[in-house]
């Protein structure tokens, strides 16, 4: 064909543009979704409990992810800093993912149960009274603001339309005892969503003050499940790399 | 021939050219500015205020949507629909749906800034937009497609000009690029939760993000440059052999690229390789282009120091050829390994976004705005200023981000003799200082730049404006004698 019958029929040139440029997102993306070691099969990984899911779209609203990762990569120096590199299934049930691209700021990925709550409350009120040469900025309001979380369940029930394994019925909370056990599934269970935030609040104090539940408490909740989920003195070293 | 009785100005339209075109430049204004704040903020984190909506990571969306979608958006509207007019010799279709384009667009950028600094964003690079602003988008994007394809369907002239495919591709490929990165289940107005997760929600949005660049931020600018060179060289373009292979690999290449953003990471590596190899080939095209644009002056030479103009579009592709080069070398996974995750990719987004895409729509400004306005630019000093500005600006920015990146990457991987980590992380932070001090410094330069332009554009118009109303006025005159 020459091109020249291109150049003059605007609905051919159309129509051959369409099919040259879906050509690499079918080859790339497609397979991701149905080639199974793309996700490691490991046990652990659960859905963010609705305090920690609060704390992540307060992560969000921050806009964190332009100067934290969430990705740690397989290198020595990673490791030493950062721990074992990330696994897909780690952040399955991340919607949207938050692997960041920059590292203005350390990584995240594991940063759960690294420091202290009073640290993570203290740090994020004013970065540079706990690491002088910091620059990140102060989140002071975090502790002022008192976490709105009406529409918690709504939330979840959003995930769970994307696929994410919150539970409504009987059976579906059943499915979640069987993998998790019953404290995990309670908290788990869209029916009981305020309460369950309610108590993960008041059992894990996450921002010093008992009688109000602030944002600054649902994103250290987060902040301090990062990482946490996967017991990796359960697996051999080297299993993980059959799937990469 | 009945039309060439006509005036240019009645026979197209070039009122939404012009206000596309001025807010091209308010959004650069503003969107450079911001850029210059969030840097400034990375030296002295004080600049944050403690203001929420002022804080560096909700005002990084503003800057990077004000300059892409708002200034370059903009400018590629201005362009596109000035190309196609000219080259299909045709008036612009359905001119109503034009006005919905301008109006849907300049609120959509300037909605999605405010969203983001009162928090609302989809925590998705550069298409932080939530979810009823992406739909209007993409409304508008569908009357985009609609007016640029049935202009070219009324188009007097047999062949569609190579610009065209440039920009046809690109409406394409962007429409199916945010369609698809934004699907997404709303929770409210506000807010939502994006449909994929994980490893495939990060294939989806580098995807999109890359092409990003090479959609919006190349394929598009190419058609800028296939359209403004060999018209301010007055020549003809140097290969039509050659623009059609770059064309078709350029496009198709490109789709494949998105993966080396995730290189090392939970991505399989089937894919990353994939990306890694595409994004070498890519090379080729890329310099393709360059050399199509560049050699346009081959036997006009001399015009690089008679026209400052022409300044500006070769040293364009200049940087073009400089970025498309960096790219694939980053996209190496082994010099990935060092580079990703610092200020070097910053470096070599901006050595492309102020080099390549702002310097070739700054170029077609000077040529398109006293076209527009049917008389002379105000001072072409004020041009040789202008360039001389960004450029100055553009280097000591790279530069900066080079030593910051390398530096930091070299920090990060750096042992001492026992085998113990040679740094903490906020060693590396400390070492940035100076990097970011000169960084924000070379922004400024190249604000200053745009700000020099400003003027000489406001003295032009307002120098139009007075030589039409003395023409008007002798007209007057003229007939009050009679």
């Amino acid at each position: 064909m020459r091109h020249e019958n291109i150049e003059v029929n605007s609905g051919l040139m159309i129509l051959l543009i369409l099919v040259v440029i879906s050509i690499g997102g079918l080859v790339e993306i497609v397979p991701l979704f149905y080639i199974k070691d793309t996700v490691e099969k490991v046990q652990g990984v659960r859905p963010y409990t609705p305090l920690e899911l609060r704390g992540r779209d307060i992560y969000q609203r921050e806009g964190c992810y332009l100067c934290h990762s969430q990705m740690i990569r397989p290198f020595r120096d990673e490791w030493l800093r950062y721990g074992h590199y990330s696994l897909a299934v780690e952040s399955q049930y991340d919607h949207p993912f938050q692997w960041g691209s920059k590292r203005t700021g350390p990584d995240l990925a594991r940063v759960g149960s690294k420091y202290s709550n009073q640290w993570h409350v203290q740090h994020l009120k004013a970065p540079r009274s706990v690491v002088p040469e910091s620059i990140m900025p102060n989140y002071p309001w975090l502790l002022e603001n008192d976490l709105d979380y009406a529409d918690v369940a709504e939330r979840m029930r959003a995930l769970k339309y994307t696929g994410v394994p919150y539970s409504e019925s009987q059976q579906e909370y059943d499915a979640n005892v069987k993998q998790w056990g019953k404290d995990v599934a309670d908290l788990l269970d869209i029916n009981l969503a305020r309460e369950s935030l309610h108590k993960q609040a008041r059992n894990g104090n996450y921002d010093g003050f008992s009688a109000r539940i602030t944002e600054m408490e649902a994103l250290v909740a987060y902040l301090q499940v990062l990482g946490t989920m996967v017991n990796f003195s359960q697996y051999e070293e080297g299993y993980f790399s059959e799937f990469r | 021939m009945a039309q060439s009785a006509a005036l240019p100005a009645e026979q197209y339209n070039y009122d939404i050219i012009r206000r596309f075109m001025v807010m091209s430049v308010v959004w650069g204004v503003l969107g450079m500015t911001v850029g210059l704040y969030a840097a400034l903020e990375l030296a002295f984190p004080s600049l944050n205020l403690d203001i929420p909506q002022l804080t560096f990571g909700r005002l990084r969306p503003v800057h990077t949507t004000l300059v892409i979608f708002g200034f370059g958006g903009s400018a590629l509207f201005a362009t596109s629909y000035y190309v196609v007019q000219r080259t299909s010799q045709a008036r612009l279709a359905f001119s109503w749906l034009t006005e919905f384009t301008f109006w849907g667009w300049t609120a959509g950028v300037g909605l999605g800034a405010l969203s983001y600094m009162a928090g609302i964003t989809q925590a998705r690079e550069y298409a932080e937009f939530e979810w009823p602003l992406d739909l209007a988008i993409a409304a508008v994007w569908i009357c985009y497609l609609a007016i640029y394809v049935e202009t070219l369907r009324r188009r007097n002239q047999p062949h569609i000009y190579v610009a065209n495919w440039f920009f046809l591709a690109f409406i394409l490929a962007v429409a199916l690029l945010h369609i698809f990165n934004n699907l997404a289940v709303p929770v409210s107005l506000t807010k939502s939760y994006s449909l994929f997760s994980g490893v495939q929600d990060a294939m989806v949005q580098w995807w999109y993000g890359h092409n990003a660049v090479g959609f919006f931020l190349t394929a598009a600018f190419l058609g800028m440059m296939y359209y403004f060179v060999p018209k301010q060289a007055g020549r003809p373009i140097y290969s039509y052999r050659l623009s059609i292979i770059h064309f078709w690999a350029l496009i198709f290449l490109y789709m494949w690229a998105g993966g080396h953003h995730l290189h090392w990471t939970a991505l399989p590596d089937w894919v990353s390789t994939l990306a890694a190899t595409f994004s070498i080939v890519l090379l080729l095209p890329s310099w393709g282009g360059m050399i199509n644009g560049i050699m346009t002056l081959s036997g006009a030479w001399d015009k690089l120091r008679s026209d400052p103009v022409m300044l500006f579009l070769i040293t364009s592709l200049s940087f073009y050829g400089m970025s498309t080069f960096e790219g694939p070398l980053m996209s190496l996974k082994s010099v990935n390994a060092l580079s990703h995750y610092t200020d070097w990719t910053i470096g070599h987004v901006h050595s492309g976004a102020l080099g390549w895409v702002a310097l070739v729509s700054f170029g077609s400004f000077y040529h398109l705005l006293p076209r527009l306005y049917n008389t002379k630019m105000y001072s072409q000093k004020l041009i040789y200023v202008h360039f001389w500005l960004a450029t100055i600006g553009i280097v000591l920015y790279i530069t900066a981000m080079w030593v910051a990146g390398v530096g930091q990457g070299l920090m990060l991987r750096g042992f001492d003799e026992y085998g113990n980590l040679a740094y903490t992380f906020i060693e590396t932070v400390e070492f940035l200082h100076t990097p970011y001090v000169w960084r924000a410094i070379g922004g400024a330069f190249f604000l200053t730049g745009v700000l020099v332009m400003v003027y000489n554009f406001v003295m032009t118009i307002m120098a139009a404006r007075l030589e039409e109303a003395v023409l008007a006025a002798k007209l007057a005159a003229k007939l009050a004698r009679t």
